[in-house]
């Protein structure tokens, strides 16, 4: 089936199976390989992108589901070669060890800063439940959002 | 994991949707927001032959006061009923137990309607619709039927929908007083239940204590009859059957049935 969407700004149309996942279609039909696909049950996050603005995970929305959308990947996150207050603030507090969770953290924590600006430890914690580190590495993670949240800069993607 | 071949279809209203299902039949299901059928897809659980995409349907997703009662339409997203004004003033057990259910992401796309229809007893929404005494309204090709929540869930997977019959709608009657809670024990956050309990003016709801959520009916019995919050939770487990699998024993499902019970009728009665 044709699916349409706008992805990082941009139009994309393409043909594609029925049951394509979104994640599939990001890596392999659009080339954007920052998105992971880490557990594919919905569980750890590593491909949580934004859809229409909001943090899913897209190994459980069908590319055909995102027709018509907009999706926002990690790579659609720096403007004109700034990076984005969420990823700035991940390299300040190093917020990542592998890496391999990183993009997904990232967008999980833009889509929770849109929805609350000025979050305390806790209601970060709780945000990012849905995103796990398998190195670990929640503390700077948690700080990295922190700090996100009081950068200059707009936070919302 | 790739879900087996389907067609996809997406909806544009109710009507069309209908008539998609009419046009499949018992080959098609219903997808709303997704966030049950397509793990149970990826893994070859379910592997319907068309899938008619609910998600378009804007005109579903709605929360409106209708004096006695609050009504929430089926495609309401759980991020929504969680942030709703109305829901968290008059049915604050509701917009509590949405902001538990899965994680931030699942609760941008699962909805209300998508948890009830697909009727998993480990599910936090059903039994929280069973302690609130709510009704479920369907859609189908012969009108709008009314079904109490106590009839709608009938077995694992399966409940009082006819197979051309669509969700549209859940009615949840404004409770009597304040005394609710929500009590849900996982391993880790965004987990599902091993066991839950939804407690609300004396009705005792049960997650994933059987092959349907469950209402305790022997604690509540207890509670009518003068029995204290300890007491009667002693009562948690008779006529449950739940399963004995890798998260859990049912042994000690059932301990923590007992345990939770007793939390949430403490934690209801300093409400109420």
């Amino acid at each position: 089936m044709k699916v349409d969407l706008t992805l990082n700004g941009n139009d994309i149309t393409a043909d594609v199976e029925d049951r394509m996942l979104l994640v599939h279609f990001l890596r392999d039909v659009a080339d954007l390989t920052a998105t992971n696909i880490g557990c594919d049950t919905t569980s750890c996050g590593a491909c949580t992108v934004l859809f229409d603005g909001e943090s899913v995970k897209s190994c459980t929305v069908l590319a055909a589901q995102a027709s018509g959308h907009e999706i926002t990947t990690v790579e659609g996150l720096a403007g004109n070669g700034e990076m984005h207050p969420v990823q700035r603030a991940f390299h300040q507090e190093h917020g990542l060890q592998c890496g391999f969770c990183t993009p997904g953290m990232v967008m999980a924590i833009v889509s929770l800063l849109k929805e609350n600006p000025h979050p305390t430890e806790e209601q970060v914690r709780t945000g990012l439940e849905g995103n796990l580190c398998r190195c670990t590495g929640y503390h700077n993670i948690v700080r990295a959002a922190l700090a996100a949240a009081e950068m200059p800069g707009e936070v919302p993607a | 994991m790739i879900p087996s071949t389907f067609s996809y279809k997406r909806a544009g209203s109710a009507e069309e949707a209908l008539d998609l299902i009419a046009e499949y039949g018992e080959d098609a299901k219903f997808l709303a927001g997704g966030h049950s059928l397509l793990p149970l897809m990826k893994l070859r659980l379910a592997a319907p032959e068309v899938i008619i995409d609910l998600g378009g349907l804007s005109d579903l997703s709605y929360i409106t006061d209708q004096g006695s009662y609050v009504a929430i339409g089926a495609l309401t997203r759980h991020h929504d009923v969680e942030h709703s004004e109305l829901l968290g003033r008059q049915v604050p057990l509701l917009a509590h137990a949405a902001s538990k259910v899965g994680d931030p992401q699942i609760r941008h796309r699962g909805t209300i309607g998508g948890s009830v229809a697909h009727s998993d007893p480990a599910s936090d929404l059903p039994a929280v619709l069973l302690a609130l005494d709510a009704t479920v309204v369907a859609r189908g090709s012969g009108g709008e039927r009314e079904i109490g929540i106590g009839e709608f869930f009938q077995g694992l997977f399966e409940t009082a929908l006819e197979p051309d019959e669509l969700l549209t709608e859940i009615r949840v009657p404004k409770p009597a007083s304040g005394g609710w809670s929500f009590q849900k024990f996982a391993q880790r956050g965004l987990d599902w239940a091993i066991v839950g309990c939804a407690v609300q003016d004396g009705r005792v709801a049960l997650v994933n204590m059987g092959g349907t959520p469950l209402r305790a009916t022997a604690v509540e019995s207890a509670l009518a009859a003068g029995a204290a919050p300890a007491d009667a939770a002693a009562h948690a487990a008779e006529g449950t059957s739940a399963a004995d699998d890798i998260r859990a024993t049912r042994a000690y499902r059932e301990h923590l049935a007992r345990v939770l019970v007793s939390r949430a009728l403490t934690e209801a009665n300093s409400r109420s």
